[in-house]
């Protein structure tokens, strides 16, 4: 299955979580399947899913899914060593792992090459690294999810994407209904 | 009491209780102040847009950040303060170590010296600079001020303040 797909089949789970999403079409296809105000969809920034995420893990005790992507995580490879040398167990990062640049065409990552993310986020100290297929990726995000252990989740699927319209919700709202949701999970 | 315990402390009274860091022997004090106090998470972090992302991350988790780096970072987080913490909002105190400025002995230092006044200016962050001991004073008002404003702000600690090389 495609990134579109994949993510229709964790949906019911992610819909139940505070999530960060990535940049582009993965934002796009989350906010197709259901905006919901426990969605923090990056409009831009490449490569700061998994550091949102992290830092939203480590300041509040709610269960926190960052979704990125592996050239977004390629672009920012210093997080998994942060990840890896730090305490947040209800942080899981759920990489889409397509081997490419999805939403700019698909051009091809090096993760769809010779470089492994599962095994550079073990190098980097990540203790739960879990490599599946697209077919398995909601049993393995529910999975990490309830382990309660950070989770570094490594999903290959396949490149590939379909055509939806930007997010134009404004930036700002995106972030205080958010605040806001996890302020009131957290009161 | 030593300036880096001043502005650790002041951090702490202004509820700061994230901090991520990416070193200068100059900051050395304040990141050893940081790192050792009870009340703030010390989280390092390996480039310093990442830190951003991390602060933008505890910010919304609740918890006041702030970043600790040299003024050479200004080069590298220019696209993640616009499109993050200004885009979405967010308040950001940036304690940085103003290198390549007078009593600077690394000559390579001056080349984004010259630089780092005029980016601040060009992306619209508040700046403050701080040359003698005494600016420090005016820490804990600007501290007030970033979380009030929503903001990230730019506060430039050069060699002459921390009493030289
Ligand atoms: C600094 C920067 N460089 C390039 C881009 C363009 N860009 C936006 S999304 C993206 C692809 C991200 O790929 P990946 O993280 O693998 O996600 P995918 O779309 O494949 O799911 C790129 C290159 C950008 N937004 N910012
Ligand atoms: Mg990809």
């Amino acid at each position: 299955m495609i990134r579109s797909e994949l993510l229709k089949t964790l949906y019911p789970i992610l819909e139940k979580h505070f999530v960060v999403c990535n940049i582009g079409l993965p934002s796009q296809e989350l906010h197709q399947l259901g905006d919901r105000e426990n969605f923090f969809y990056m409009l831009g920034t490449m490569g700061l899913s998994s550091s949102i995420g992290f830092g939203l893990a480590l300041s509040q005790p709610q269960t926190i899914v960052a979704i990125d992507g592996d050239g977004s995580v390629l672009t920012n490879l210093g997080t998994l060593a942060t990840i890896g040398n730090n305490t947040a167990d209800n942080y899981v990062l759920f990489i889409v792992d397509n081997g490419s640049y999805g939403s700019t065409g698909d051009q091809p990552t090096y993760a769809g090459g010779n470089t492994s993310l599962a095994d550079v986020a073990r190098a980097c100290g990540c203790e739960n690294v879990v490599e599946c297929q697209d077919t398995e990726g909601r049993a393995a995000l529910q999975a990490a999810i309830d382990s309660k252990q950070k989770t570094v989740i490594v999903c290959k699927c396949e490149s590939g994407n379909i055509k939806l319209p930007v997010i134009d919700t404004d930036p700002v709202v995106i972030r205080h209904r958010f605040m806001a949701a996890l302020a009131a999970a957290n009161a | 009491m030593s300036i880096s315990d001043k502005l650790v402390n002041d951090l702490v009274a202004n509820q700061i209780e994230f901090v991520t860091t990416v070193p200068c022997k100059q900051l050395g004090g304040v990141i050893e102040g940081v790192d050792k106090h009870d009340a703030i998470q010390h989280v390092p972090c390996n480039k310093e847009d990442e830190g951003i992302g991390l602060c933008a991350g505890a910010w919304m988790g609740g918890k006041r950040p702030a970043i600790i780096m040299q003024n050479t970072a200004i080069g590298v987080t220019v696209n993640t303060l616009v499109t993050l913490t200004q885009f979405y909002r967010m308040p950001l105190p940036m304690l940085i170590s103003y290198r390549g400025e007078l009593r600077e002995p690394v000559s390579c230092q001056v080349e984004m010296a010259v630089h780092t006044k005029a980016l601040l200016d060009q992306l619209l962050i508040p700046t403050y600079h701080f040359h003698q001991e005494s600016d420090a004073a005016e820490f804990d008002t600007i501290l007030k001020y970033c979380f009030m404003s929503k903001k990230p702000v730019a506060i430039l600690t050069d060699a002459n303040f921390w009493g030289g090389y």
